[in-house]
């Protein structure tokens, strides 16, 4: 031990409070993070407009605003905010402090795990308070579900942010979430919509976190189907990320 | 702590090739502990290469580079609390503000500079609260500067330091720089800035075309080998008449500026001044003896263009 070593814990905490204070700080992410997700379930709980299948539309909703905000961390706020840090050579600066990058990491993975605990909270305590949402069982499956989704879709964000140009992530990051939002069953039942279709939205990650989520809070513990499509994301997604991320502008 | 003898880094046949270009060519440097280097070349010298090899953002194709008897990337984990450093690109989250990212990048090193007291010794006591991208050029420079310096390191690599400042700003940043050469700590800037490297620099490397072209003290490189007297004066005088005036070789490398080859003495000052005087000749700037560093670094870059 070096008495110039870097204080690891110190630095990653530091790290990870200033990630989540620039997260917090852009009103376009707390938006996309916190305001859609929450829009979505409150309003198509209370104005039943929308084809759920036989079930009420909260038990319907709740698993896939769940998904959904899943993904509007991961996939578009964390991609967003990593590519702008990599374009104005921030990842490149940090890459030259004692900070290593599995510090780095772990400080942008506490963070969206600070801004995933709320987004949860904020829905769960939303749905079962106001909107008198009765789950059936998930304790297991759910918060594993979860994990899993946030692993696949964060790291399909940063694949994004480490080889695109700054623009083309915000763009491309924001057209996927409206795509998912549409095609996976968030808002109402893949049923309706062609076969084929409902079967892409079915196997991409919110769809799946969705149907997970839903077989779990029906009390139907691990749904097999959802749950390899969830792993197979997550290893696949990290595999291309970590080989192709580039540091530098 | 280094060994005094041991110097604070070593370059050693550095090459780096991107695609078809060689951007460094074999380059040897060394840098002393404690001291103050300038690489200074035109864009595209390999300056930026040479100070990333050792920073460890670029793997060398050839050769190798110690830091502190580190190696830059092996070594990155022992390195980086004893090196600071200030890229080109500000490097620095927009909507940050000066005071957080310093505590954070504070926050990285054991024993760091209080970053408030760093803050106020770099000037932006007042903008501790803006965001970086509300700050001026010469603030977001002077933030750089001091994510350079909080970790209190050994070695300090600036790139272009004061690129795009006001000459205020210019001469603030010198000071500064200036304070860590008086604090003992070694120091690589680049620029292409001649006063610059002249003001602050022990020593000076120029760079052309990935290669060391010349080394030295700023007195040693602007003395030239041959006594000799310059000055400007309007274009196109009779040299033939002069130099047999003066009783020496008159050259006029560009137009306005004529070199007089000949020992510099008060004689030689004195035929040169009653030939103008007769030919009603105004004259400009007369230097005897030391060559600018400009025009140093202007000889050994043209050369290279002609080859």
């Amino acid at each position: 031990m070096n008495e110039r070593d870097t204080p690891m814990l110190r630095a990653v905490l530091a790290q990870a409070a200033m990630e989540l204070r620039l997260l917090v700080r852009s009103g376009e992410s707390l938006l996309v993070t916190f305001g859609i997700p929450v829009g979505i379930l409150v309003f198509f709980s209370v104005v039943e407009v929308l084809p759920t299948g036989e079930r009420r539309a909260v038990d319907f909703l709740v698993p896939g605003v769940l998904a959904l905000s899943v993904a509007a961390t991961g996939l578009v706020a964390v991609a967003i905010q990593t590519a702008f840090e990599r374009k104005y050579g921030v990842l490149k600066r940090l890459g030259g402090t004692p900070l290593p990058r599995a510090g780095f990491l772990a400080a942008k993975a506490l963070a969206v795990a600070a801004v995933l605990a709320v987004q949860v909270a904020l829905v769960t305590v939303l749905a079962l308070s106001m909107l008198d949402w009765q789950p059936q069982g998930g304790g297991l499956a759910a918060p594993l579900a979860v994990l899993l989704g946030t692993l696949a879709t964060t790291a399909l964000g940063l694949l994004m942010a480490g080889t695109l140009r700054a623009e083309a992530t915000l763009a491309l990051s924001n057209a996927a979430f409206l795509v998912l939002l549409v095609i996976s069953g968030v808002t109402f039942d893949a049923g309706t919509l062609p076969d084929a279709l409902a079967a892409v939205g079915r196997a991409l990650p919110v769809g799946a976190l969705g149907e997970a989520l839903r077989v779990a809070f029906d009390g139907g513990g691990f749904a097999r189907g959802p749950f390899v499509a969830l792993v197979v994301w997550s290893v696949a997604s990290v595999a291309v990320t970590t080989r192709t991320f580039r540091w530098e502008p | 702590m280094t060994d005094a003898a041991e110097p604070a880094i070593l370059v050693r046949g550095l090459t780096k090739r991107y695609g078809s270009l060689t951007a460094v060519d074999g380059l040897e440097l060394q840098v002393a502990a404690g001291e103050t280097l300038a690489l200074l070349g035109p864009n595209g010298a390999g300056k930026t290469t040479t100070v990333e090899c050792c920073e460890g953002y670029r793997v060398p194709d050839a050769g190798t580079v110690r830091v502190l008897g580190l190696d830059p990337r092996r070594d990155a984990r022992r390195l980086r609390p004893r090196v600071g450093l200030m890229l080109q690109e500000g490097g620095v989250y927009p909507m940050a503000r000066p005071q957080e990212v310093l505590r954070l990048f504070a926050a990285f090193h054991a024993d760091p500079l209080d970053p408030d007291e760093l803050l106020e010794r770099v000037g932006l006591s007042d903008t501790r609260r803006t965001r970086f991208r509300d700050l001026s050029g010469g603030q977001k420079q002077r933030l750089s500067l001091a994510l350079a310096l909080v970790g209190r390191p050994e070695v300090v690599f600036l790139d272009e330091p004061t690129a795009g400042l006001d000459p205020a700003a210019r001469r603030r940043t010198w000071e500064h720089i200036g304070e860590l050469r008086a604090a003992g700590v070694t120091v690589v800037l680049t620029t292409h800035l001649l006063d610059e490297a002249e003001q602050l620099a022990d020593r000076v490397a120029i760079m052309d075309r990935g290669q060391l072209v010349a080394l030295g003290t700023p007195d040693e490189l602007t003395h030239g080998q041959r006594a000799r007297l310059s000055f400007t004066a309007q274009p196109d005088l009779d040299l033939a008449d002069l130099a047999a005036a003066v009783g020496a070789r008159v050259e006029q490398p560009r137009p306005g500026r004529y070199v007089v080859h000949a020992a510099n003495d008060p004689q030689l000052v004195a035929r040169l001044t009653a030939w103008l005087a007769s030919h009603d000749v105004e004259l400009g700037e007369l230097q005897a003896g030391k060559r600018s560093l400009e025009e140093v670094f202007l000889r050994l870059t043209a050369e290279e263009d002609r080859t």
